[in-house]
C-alpha cells in the first residue's frame, strides 16, 4: 500500500483534483472524437473545448478568443518570445530577469548565441527586481520584455502590471511567465497592458501535458507549431481534449478556492515558517515576505546541505525541494539564490516548501516536529556546525 | 531523485565514526562551504605511530558525501598507515557498491582528505587542502601543474590529472563528475579537453611553450584605460553572475588596488579570486607586470 505522503512541493507539480479527473475521463473513453470533425460525434467535443476556454479566460480576466491551449508552460514561453522577435525584425533586443525559469532563461541564452541582444535585470538580496536597471536597459531596439509574475523558488511576486506599462512606453511587447501565479493570485488581464501570459495546467491541479497562452487582442502572433488551423490558427496540432477540459475545470476550481488559498493556505505557510524559524537557529527566509505567493516559503538552514535535509525528510515521507546543487544534478546551487547574492553559508541549505489547498494543519505540525531534529543532526555531522551553534 | 544503493543510504542514515578526536595525530581537511561540500578527517595512531587506532570525520555535503566519508573511515580504521596509503576513490565507491557517476567527486573528496591527513602526519603540511585555497606563496607557478584550471571550484591541473589517471577517464564530462572541474561556468572545458589529450599521449613532460612576445610598453594613461576596460568588460560581469562585484580603487605604478563587493566580500576564495583570476585576467589583457591588491578597509 502507498504510504501517505506529506506533499509540500506544489510549485513542482500538484495532484490532479478529483473533480478535474472526473471531468476529463469521458474524453479518454466515450467522447474521443476530434473537435475538427464535421460529424456530430466529433463536433460535440468542440463545445467542451470552448467551455474550457471560457473557464480559463474567466480566471485570467480575458476574453475566450485571447486564450489558446498549448502543451505546457515552456511551449507558451517559447512561442510568445519567438513570435515577438519574428514580428518586428528591426528590434533585436530581449530584456528578462536573472531569476526566470529555465523555460525563458535557456531560450534567452540560445537567442544570444543567435546574435540577439539579451539583457538580464538583476535582483536585490530579497529577490526584488531592480526596476531602475530595467528602465535603463529599455530602448527602441527592445522587441519584448519577459518577466515572471511569481518566482517558483522564492514565491516573490513581481510588479508585472507596472513593467508592462513601462515596456509599452518604448514600443516593446511584454510577456509574463505566470505559471506559478495563475490560480494563486487574482489576475485581471483586461485591465493590464500585458501582451502575452504563459500558464501550465499541472501547477493548478490539472494533469501534466496541458498549458495555456494568453495573447492580447490585436497583438500579432506567429504560430510556434506550424500545421493545421486549430486554436484560431495560432497553435497547430489536434487538441488535447482531455487536458483542455481538465485545465478548464481546474481554472474554475481555482477561481472558487482563491480566497481559501489567500487565507487558510497562507496561514498554514506562515505557521510553518514561524515554527521553523523559532525552533531552528540560523535559519533565514529567502525572498520578500511582503510580496509573495500565499503558498510558498523558502528557508535556508545555514551550514548544512539541502540534499541531506530532503533525504532525511523523505524518511518521514515529507516531500519538499531544495535549491542546493546536489539535488539538481548540476554542481552549482540555484541561479535564483545566487542572483540574490545569498551568503555562502546559506546557499547550499535552502529548502522550498510549497503548499496547496490539499495540505492540512496536521501535516504542517508533523513537519515542525520532524524537521528541527534533522537540522540539529546534520549540524552535528558538519564541520561548520559549531558556527551555527556559536552565534545562535 | 538519485539512485543510491542501499549501502549508500545506510551509511548516509547511519554514518559510522562521526565526530572529532580531541588530540588527533593528524587532520585532513578538504573542500569548503562555498563549493558545497567539505570533509574533515581526524586520525589517532598508536604509540609507534604505525597503526590507525581511531578515526572520526565531519562532513558538510549531500548524502553521498556523508556516505563516502563514513565508508572511508571504515576502510582505514584499525589499519596500518602503510596499508591505507594506496586507498583511492575507486576503493570508496566499491565499498559503497556504486555511486551515481555525477557523485563520484564525493569519493574523490574522501581520497583527498585521507591524502591530506597522511601528509599532515608526515609533517609535510597542516592537513588543510581546502580546494582552490592553497597558498603557494612566492613559489606559485601559473603555468605549472598546480595552476588552477577550474576557477569555479578551484581545481588544479594536478587534481584533474590524478582523477583522469586514477579512474581511466576519457571525457570532459567524466572529469566534471569526478572532481567538479568544468561544472560551474564551463569556461575551462577546452582546457580540460587539452589536459585529457596530453594525458592520453602520455607525454613525460609538458611541451615547452614558445617564448611570449615581448609586451609593448604602455603609457600610464593607456594602462589605466586598459585596466578599467578589462575590469568593466571581462572581470565584473563574471563576478556579478555569482552575486559579487569589484570596484577599482587605485592604480599606482603596476599596483592595482581593488575592493571586492557583494558575495565576493565574504567568500573564502576571495584571495584566490583576486590573485588567480583578476590578476591573471589583467596579465592577459593589459600587462604581465601588474600586481592586484585588495583595498584595506
Amino acid at each position: 500500500m502507498r504510504k501517505e505522503v506529506v506533499y509540500v512541493d506544489n510549485n513542482a507539480t500538484t495532484r490532479v483534483a478529483p473533480e478535474v479527473l472526473e471531468a476529463m475521463l469521458p474524453f479518454l473513453t466515450d467522447f474521443y472524437g476530434n473537435p475538427s470533425s464535421i460529424h456530430t460525434f466529433g463536433g460535440q467535443v468542440r463545445e467542451h473545448v470552448q467551455t474550457a476556454r471560457e473557464q480559463l479566460a474567466s480566471l485570467l480576466g480575458a476574453s475566450p478568443e485571447e486564450v489558446i491551449f498549448t502543451s505546457c508552460g515552456t511551449e507558451s514561453d517559447n512561442a510568445a518570445i519567438l513570435s515577438a522577435l519574428e514580428n518586428d525584425v528591426r528590434r533585436r533586443k530581449v530584456i528578462t530577469s536573472r531569476v526566470e525559469h529555465p523555460a525563458v532563461l535557456s531560450l534567452c541564452k540560445v537567442l544570444q548565441q543567435r546574435g540577439y541582444h539579451v539583457e538580464f535585470v538583476p535582483v536585490n538580496n530579497r529577490g526584488q527586481l531592480c526596476l531602475d536597471a530595467l528602465c535603463k536597459m529599455l530602448d527602441d531596439e527592445t522587441a519584448i520584455v519577459s518577466v515572471m509574475w511569481a518566482n517558483n523558488e522564492t514565491g516573490n511576486i513581481y510588479p508585472v502590471l507596472e513593467i508592462a506599462d513601462i515596456a509599452h512606453q518604448h514600443g516593446a511587447l511584454f510577456h509574463t511567465d505566470a505559471v506559478q501565479a495563475v490560480g494563486k493570485v487574482p489576475i485581471n488581464l483586461a485591465k493590464s497592458n500585458i501582451d502575452f501570459l504563459s500558464l501550465s495546467g499541472h501547477k493548478l491541479h490539472a494533469p501534466k501535458g496541458i498549458g495555456g497562452l494568453y495573447v492580447r487582442k490585436g497583438v500579432r502572433f506567429n504560430q510556434f507549431l506550424i500545421g493545421g488551423h486549430q486554436e484560431y490558427g495560432l497553435r497547430a496540432g489536434t487538441e488535447n481534449v482531455p487536458g483542455i477540459v481538465a485545465l478548464g475545470t481546474a481554472a474554475g476550481l481555482a477561481e472558487q478556492h482563491m480566497t481559501d488559498e489567500r487565507t487558510r493556505v497562507a496561514a498554514m505557510r506562515d505557521h510553518l515558517e514561524h515554527g521553523l524559524l523559532k525552533s531552528c537557529p540560523n535559519a533565514r527566509v529567502n525572498g520578500s515576505p511582503r510580496s509573495r505567493l500565499p503558498n510558498t516559503t523558502n528557508v535556508s538552514f545555514e551550514y548544512i546541505e539541502g540534499e541531506s535535509i530532503l533525504l532525511l525528510m523523505n524518511e518521514f515521507n515529507i516531500a519538499a525541494s531544495s535549491g542546493s546543487a546536489c539535488t539538481s544534478g548540476s554542481l552549482e546551487p540555484s541561479h535564483v539564490l545566487r542572483a540574490m547574492g545569498l551568503p555562502y553559508t546559506a546557499l547550499h541549505g535552502s529548502i522550498r516548501f510549497s503548499l496547496s489547498r490539499y495540505n492540512t494543519m496536521d501535516e504542517v505540525e508533523l513537519i515542525l516536529e520532524k524537521l528541527p531534529p534533522i537540522i540539529t543532526r546534520l549540524r552535528e555531522i558538519s564541520p561548520y556546525g559549531r558556527m551555527a551553534e556559536g552565534d545562535a | 531523485m538519485w539512485n543510491y544503493t542501499e549501502k549508500v543510504m545506510d551509511h548516509f542514515l547511519r554514518p559510522r565514526n562521526v565526530g572529532e578526536i580531541a588530540e588527533p595525530d593528524a587532520v585532513g581537511e578538504v573542500g569548503n562551504i562555498t563549493c558545497g561540500d567539505a570533509l574533515k578527517l581526524f586520525l589517532k595512531l598508536d604509540e609507534a605511530k604505525e597503526n590507525i587506532v581511531d578515526v572520526k570525520f565531519q562532513t558538510f555535503g549531500c548524502a553521498s558525501a556523508i556516505a563516502s566519508a563514513s565508508a572511508l573511515t571504515e576502510l582505514i580504521k584499525g589499519k596500518s598507515v602503510s596499508d591505507v596509503e594506496g586507498i583511492n576513490n575507486r576503493n570508496i565507491a566499491d565499498f559503497l557498491g556504486e555511486l551515481p557517476e555525477e557523485k563520484m567527486h564525493c569519493s574523490v573528496m574522501g581520497m583527498e582528505a585521507l591524502q591530506a591527513a597522511l601528509s599532515n602526519l608526515r609533517g609535510e603540511s597542516d592537513g588543510k587542502m581546502t580546494t582552490g585555497d592553497h597558498d603557494h606563496g612566492d613559489g606559485y607557478d601559473p603555468d605549472g601543474i598546480d595552476r588552477i584550471v577550474c576557477y569555479c571550484f578551484g581545481v588544479t591541473e594536478r587534481q584533474i590529472r590524478d582523477v583522469v589517471k586514477g579512474n581511466g577517464l576519457t571525457s570532459v564530462e567524466d572529469v566534471t563528475h569526478y572532481c567538479k572541474a568544468g561544472g560551474g561556468c564551463g569556461g575551462c572545458k577546452k582546457d580540460i579537453a587539452a589536459i585529457l589529450e596530453k594525458v592520453s599521449e602520455e607525454e613525460p613532460e609538458p611541451a615547452s611553450e614558445p617564448e611570449p612576445e615581448a609586451p609593448k610598453k604602455l603609457t600610464n594613461v593607456q594602462k589605466m584605460m586598459l585596466i578599467q576596460k578589462a575590469i568593466d568588460d571581462e572581470i565584473r560581469p563574471g563576478l556579478q553572475a555569482d552575486g559579487g562585484d569589484l570596484e577599482l580603487i587605485d592604480i599606482d605604478g603596476d599596483t592595482v588596488t581593488v575592493a571586492l563587493r557583494g558575495s565576493c566580500a565574504g567568500c573564502p576564495s576571495a584571495h584566490i579570486t583576486l590573485k588567480r583570476w583578476v590578476e591573471a585576467k589583467l596579465h592577459e589583457l593589459v600587462s604581465p607586470d601588474l600586481v592586484v591588491e585588495a583595498s584595506k578597509g
